[in-house]
């Protein structure tokens, strides 16, 4: 479904991203790992086409299709939706009319009818439930004065109703409690299908022990340096990152010998 | 930076909608203004003495008075004596029925969006359109009969209705008020009348549509509305212009008069041509506009919805007299390109227990100014009265300004006054929030902003909630920085 290859981006023209490559196929739950100002949100950034990177070389392809080429709205037609770290705050805006316009352009772009008033709210009805997301939270203005928690469920909500191919989660557990991460996760579950595909972002184990998933990548200094299976996150929580830099940082230094 | 760029040249490029001209015959008076063009445009309505009377100590006010010089903003020159004061359809002025109304004015109207003959048939709407500076035709009149409404033309309420012309034409605003007003007095060619008797609830929107059409023209329409004790009704003017390179000057003046009990909604939806992207051209729209409570329990609001005009200088202002009275100011001013808005409103809370309520949204966008002027007034007598003012400005780009200017004024020390003000910028944080839902640039910066302004426009009789949300965001189309 996504191929990256070889992808490297600058922000300010700073590299930030050091030639990333990574295949994940429909059905399929990636986590990527990694420590602080290692390149994760870059890469979520650049993959939803946050227009103040430059990508300076490499491809991404969405079921064949050039994901690059595509202005942000159009990569969320077709099926790229990012969870954000930090979700904004849109005054005025209620959150279902907002939905509702989103939904609607992806449907157009999809070729795909409206959506009668009434079978939007039976969907927005169904899908609440599904990921237990306060009906009085989806008739208020958007993120507007939510909780961090709230923000983050707000995400996985959206996320529910407009049905992405690929969805990319940055640190989505990061400041949730546990019985918040608990529904998040758990939200997150029921959406996994054998059609769609879900990157995971985050900081630490503790979201994989909800959401298992079948590869870990390790970012390190804009690249992967290790990739694995659940188990590696384990041993991550257990060494922390430090071997895996010391590895690096040797493996550089004989190269450059 | 591209996409901003790629963004700001399709706004640039953008036409303002209403810009045609209308190939009709005019009946225009000769540039200038002297004693002879107010008796002459007296002459061309057949007003009796007592109106030419009033129009000449307006014109002497207006020769008296200097240009206002406090605004934010440098007055341009305007030369009073290069403008036509009187520009008319040259056919029979008035119309019996709309089958008499030339084809090509008719089609006019449908270009901007009212046809009338369908307005017979749909509720709820009755207009009043001012062609330049005559009343075409209105709508709906019979209807209104017989509730005992009147809704006329500010000419044929002089012939038909003179008592109530006499005695409150200018009771508001008085011919001495500003030099706009005064020129207004002088040489005012047409508007709207409306009159609702005492526990008369008007059962429909009242309407009027305002369209500068002809060349060199300005245009001076006055507006009386009066609602008797314990009535209720709501207005609502619309207005468009051509676009032209010369600027040309709109100085209308409305008033209101609220009885005890009684309650007028006055809405705005300004349009004027705002000039091109350098500023070339546009309406000067400098506009007097104020309401009197003059009963207990008397309500009056304004909202308006000002996205057009070069420059908009108006104060919607409010005279709460009677005790527990209230008024209420809701608006909505957008600055584009080289557009310049100093708008606001001025309160008076001379009776006791009266209550107002301000809400001011400001939108500058290129590099446009816009300026929040307002003032609340607590008179000696005011006690217990309350207001509170909310003044926010939205900024879109680096190149705008927004301004505010508060005036607290406070004579009883039981009076309490309120003032709420932010000033937040459309971030690129939340365009791409939207964009990465799906959702366009241009649909985004819709979004935003209606949300902003939605305390406003809920204000707003809802089919014209609708054409003003459309308005914004065209007036807006690209403008994100």
């Amino acid at each position: 479904m996504l191929s990256i290859k070889n992808l490297h981006a600058n922000i300010e023209g700073k590299e930030i991203l050091k030639g990333i490559n990574l295949e994940v196929k429909a059905g399929e739950v990636h986590a990527i790992m990694g420590p602080n100002g290692s390149g994760k949100s870059s890469l979520a950034s650049v993959l939803a086409g946050r227009e103040n990177y430059e990508i300076t070389e490499g491809e991404v392809w969405l079921d064949g299709k050039n994901l690059l080429d595509m202005k942000p709205e159009v990569r969320a037609r077709e099926g790229v939706f990012l969870a954000f770290q930090y979700p904004v705050e849109i005054p005025g805006v209620s959150n279902i009319n907002f939905l509702r316009t989103a939904l609607s352009e992806i449907r157009i772009h999809r070729n795909l009818p409206p959506l009668s008033a009434k079978e939007f709210l039976k969907m927005t009805k169904e899908k609440q439930a599904l990921v237990e997301f306060e009906a009085k939270l989806a008739n208020r203005s958007l993120n507007q004065g939510f909780s961090g928690g709230e923000k983050k469920r707000n995400e996985v909500f959206q996320l529910a109703m407009l049905e992405p191919k690929l969805s990319i989660l940055d640190e989505t557990d990061s400041g949730l409690d546990i019985d918040a991460l608990r529904i998040v996760s758990n939200g997150i579950n029921k959406l996994r299908s054998a059609d769609n595909a879900f990157v995971l972002i985050t900081h630490y184990q503790r979201l994989l022990e909800y959401i298992v998933p079948d590869f870990v990548h390790v970012l390190y200094n804009g690249q992967i340096v290790r990739s694995g299976t659940k188990e590696l996150a384990l041993e991550l929580e257990e060494k922390g990152y430090d071997w895996l830099k010391e590895e690096f940082h040797g493996n550089e230094s004989i190269n450059k010998i | 930076m591209e996409k901003d760029d790629l963004m700001l040249e399709q706004l640039a490029n953008r036409e303002y909608e209403f810009g045609f001209v209308t190939a009709i015959d005019m009946d225009i008076s000769e540039i200038g203004l002297n004693e002879d063009t107010v008796r002459f445009i007296s002459a061309k309505k057949n007003e009796p003495q007592w109106l030419l009377d009033w129009r000449m100590k307006g014109f002497k006010a207006f020769q008296k008075q200097e240009m206002p010089q406090w605004q934010n903003f440098k007055m341009p020159e305007i030369d009073f004596q290069s403008i036509s004061y009187y520009a008319a359809p040259k056919q029979q002025a008035k119309y019996a029925s709309l089958d008499e109304v030339d084809p090509e004015l008719l089609r006019t109207f449908e270009k901007l969006g009212i046809p009338m003959s369908e307005q017979k048939h749909l509720a709820g709407v009755a207009v009043d359109v001012v062609f330049d500076s005559v009343s075409v035709t209105t709508t709906y009149k019979k209807h209104l009969n017989e509730l005992g409404i009147i809704f006329c033309s500010i000419s044929d309420a002089v012939k038909e209705h003179p008592e109530l012309i006499q005695k409150y034409l200018g009771s508001v605003v008085p011919h001495t008020d500003n030099v706009f007003a005064s020129l207004n007095t002088a040489v005012f060619s047409d508007g709207s009348f409306v009159y609702i008797p005492k526990g008369v609830r008007c059962p429909m929107e009242l309407s009027t549509y305002f369209r500068i059409n002809a060349e060199n023209t300005g245009q001076f329409e006055r507006t009386l509305i009066i609602a008797d004790e314990d009535s209720y009704v709501s207005y609502l003017e619309g207005c468009t212009a051509p676009m032209r390179d010369e600027n040309q000057l709109h100085a209308a003046v409305v008033e209101l008069i609220a009885m005890k009990g009684a309650e007028i909604k006055y809405s705005t939806v300004q349009n004027w041509y705002p000039g091109d992207k350098e500023g070339k051209g546009g309406i000067f729209n400098f506009v007097t506009k104020r309401g009197a409570c003059r009963g207990e329990r008397a309500k009056i609001s304004w909202t308006q919805v000002e996205t057009g005009s070069a420059i908009t200088w108006k104060y919607p202002s409010i005279l709460l007299q009677g005790d527990y009275s209230s008024g209420e100011f809701y608006s909505v001013a957008v600055t584009n390109n080289m557009q310049i808005a100093d708008t606001g409103t001025k309160i008076y809370h001379l009776g006791a227990h009266t209550k107002s309520r301000i809400i001011s949204k400001g939108i500058s966008a290129g590099k446009g100014q816009n300026s929040y002027r307002g003032l609340v007034q607590m008179g000696p007598k005011a006690a217990y009265a309350r207001n509170f003012t909310q003044c926010d400005s939205l900024l879109i780009g680096d190149l705008c300004g927004a301004h505010t200017f508060p005036y607290i004024e406070s004579k009883n020390n039981t009076a309490t006054i309120e003032h709420e003000a932010t000033t937040s910028k459309i971030g690129e944080d939340q365009v791409f929030y939207l964009n990465q839902r799906g959702i366009d640039a241009e649909q985004a910066i819709a979004l935003i902003v209606n949300g902003y302004a939605k305390d406003v426009l809920n204000q707003l009789p809802m089919e014209f909630a609708v054409e003003a949300q459309k308005l914004l965001s065209l007036t807006l189309e690209g403008s994100v920085g």
